[in-house]
């Protein structure tokens, strides 16, 4: 099993959760956050007041996956969150350890 | 403490209003003995040829109070909030709203008197207690307007004067927004009203005034409302001392839409103030009106251009802060110059005034949250000194009895002059006073977890 870690332009999320569900991920967690890499925050100006905005809105995609399931999984966000601009994101990979669906008790690989 | 001194200043106002009673009571009387000696014919005579207010004159002046109303409740107060980080909006929403209640009341008990009444031999500095309580003023009083015989309902003309007071002493806010006690700024606020802008309006509006005997030209207040508020507003920052964090954590407005809807009732209003200061409905309020349109528009742009060409990029506050500008340098002008000089002044304070407040603060070093001192002081003293040229009959202006543009402009100096010393010296000792007798500013601890709650109890915004 596999974590899957997928930081995203926010307006391609609609595009890599169809992408996802269509190869059969089960289900995905979504989270606004903000960060900085190697594209360049901007500048804000009020009156005098100079402000240097370094941190920009991206959202954090998560998802756990078989690991069968992984390859797929990646190039199918790759494809979908691309813009071939700097600031499209990142993808990190983590193993898990043990899953449990709390409903029903059922762990490993029949909780996802 | 802060009881001692409430009770002291309830004191010493309750004895001045006993003594100015006294002294009411003693006018009354003697214009009784004076009517009951002269001779019925005359009296009679003298009640006949007294002149009645014009209808529309009374209707334009009423509706004029309103729209200065409209500039300061929702106009000033959400210029101002929109521009403060949203934990402070509420106390820029309350210390607005505070002071304009605080200022009528004060005004109708003795700022009127003390503004616009005939003060004797104290005459060039201050008025007298005659109309304290407006005592004897009735539906039927009449107060003078800039045309012979033309009169308008005193009470009309003591309301429209409320709401200049008021607004004044409300812009002031700005200067210390985000750090200042609630409670030492009503304090605050009550005394300067008194020792700032009542002797300053006299001086300039009232007959007798010093500068207003010296020719000085102040239409709606270019020296009385907004260089003496704008000093007051840097004194306050300067004694206040800067904001936490400031100049190292950021400070960015937190809702501009709101300054915009702010700036653009300012605007509205300002028709009331500047074509209301006509006094009467005629062609002179009309000049006025397109002044404070055309003078605006021309500083907007302007202010706009010169952030294009300066910084790569025009935004939307510096629209609403040069139109703002502008408004404030027509004011001195507004029935005084024509549409093109008016069109000149506004195209003058536009990047002057965006100088003041990005280079001019930046090297003087002060934290004037709002920029009051940058747009009113500034922007009112381009606009009382250019009144003093573009009046010229030469440049479209109106003109004035024996003018000289020299003359005038040394006396448009002088009255800057006055008000920058006057409002200054007193600004500094008030908030002195105010700051030892029970301290201005708010703890750390409240400064930095904001305003609303820390002195109001309440949050602008539930997320």
């Amino acid at each position: 099993m596999k974590m899957v870690t997928a930081i995203i332009k926010p307006f391609k999320l609609d595009e890599v959760r169809e992408a996802l569900s269509t190869i059969g991920v089960q289900g995905i967690t979504v989270t606004e956050v903000k960060g900085f890499g190697r594209q360049k925050g901007h500048t804000e100006l009020y009156r005098g007041a100079e402000y240097v905005v370094d941190f920009l809105p991206k959202v954090k995609v998560e998802a756990a996956v078989p690991a069968s399931m992984l390859d797929q999984v990646l190039e199918a966000i790759e494809k979908s969150a691309q813009t071939g601009k700097i600031g499209d994101g990142k993808i990190f990979v983590s193993p898990i350890e043990q899953v449990i669906r709390i409903r029903t008790g059922e762990s490993g690989i029949d909780a996802l | 403490m802060k009881k001692i001194f409430m009770l002291i200043t309830l004191l010493a106002v309750l004895c001045g209003f006993s003594a100015g009673v006294s002294a009411e009571d003693l006018v009354v009387v003697e214009e009784a003995v004076t009517a009951a000696v002269a001779p019925a014919e005359a009296a009679a005579a003298e009640v006949a040829a007294a002149p009645v207010p014009d209808k529309g004159d009374t209707t334009w002046m009423m509706l004029s109070t309103l729209l200065v109303i409209l500039m300061i409740v929702p106009g000033l107060s959400l210029f101002y909030g929109g521009l403060v980080r949203a934990k402070n909006m509420l106390s820029v929403l309350s210390q607005v709203f505070g002071i304009f209640a605080l200022i009528s009341v004060l005004w109708v008990i003795y700022g009127y008197s003390l503004a616009f009444g005939d003060g004797g031999s104290m005459n060039w500095l201050i008025g007298d207690a005659a109309k304290l309580f407006l005592a004897g003023m009735t539906g039927d009083s009449t107060a003078a307007t800039f045309t012979d015989g033309v009169v308008i309902p005193e009470f009309t003309f003591v309301a429209f004067q409320l709401t200049f007071a008021a607004i004044t002493t409300a812009l002031i806010i700005g200067g210390f927004a985000e750090r200042i006690k609630f409670g030492a700024l009503m304090v605050f606020s009550a005394l300067w009203f008194t020792f700032s802008y009542l002797p300053i309006a006299h001086m300039v509006w009232a007959t007798g005034g010093y500068l207003f005997e010296k020719g000085a030209l102040d239409f709606a207040g270019g020296t009385v409302v907004h260089i003496n508020a704008g000093i007051a507003a840097l004194v306050g920052a300067i004694v206040i001392g800067k904001r936490i964090g400031y100049g190292k954590e950021p400070m960015a407005p937190h809702n501009l839409p709101m300054t915009m809807i702010g700036a653009s009732l300012l605007w509205v209003g300002w028709f009331g103030f500047n074509a209301g200061s006509n006094l009467e409905a005629t062609g002179g309020a009309a000049l006025a009106l397109l002044n404070t349109i055309v003078a605006t528009a021309a500083a907007a742009l302007t202010w706009m251009a010169s952030e294009k060409l300066l910084r790569g990029k025009a935004s939307m506050l510096g629209i609403a802060s040069g139109a703002v500008a502008g408004l404030v340098a027509v004011t001195p002008a507004a029935g005084l110059v024509g549409p093109m000089g008016a069109i000149a002044l506004g195209a003058v304070v536009g990047p002057v005034c965006l100088w003041a407040v990005s280079g001019l603060k930046k090297a003087l070093g002060y934290d004037d949250s709002l920029d009051v001192f940058g747009i009113h002081a500034v922007g009112g003293i381009i606009g009382a000194i250019g009144t003093g040229i573009f009046v010229s009959p030469a440049l479209g202006g109106v003109g004035v009895d024996g003018y000289t543009m020299s003359g005038q402009v040394m006396t448009q100096a002088t009255g800057v002059l006055v008000t920058v010393v006057w409002s200054g010296v007193v600004s500094f000792v008030l908030f002195k006073l105010v700051d030892l007798v029970m301290g201005l500013r708010v703890s750390e601890e409240a400064e930095r977890e904001g305003l609303d709650t820390s002195s109001h109890g309440e949050r602008a915004y539930q997320m």
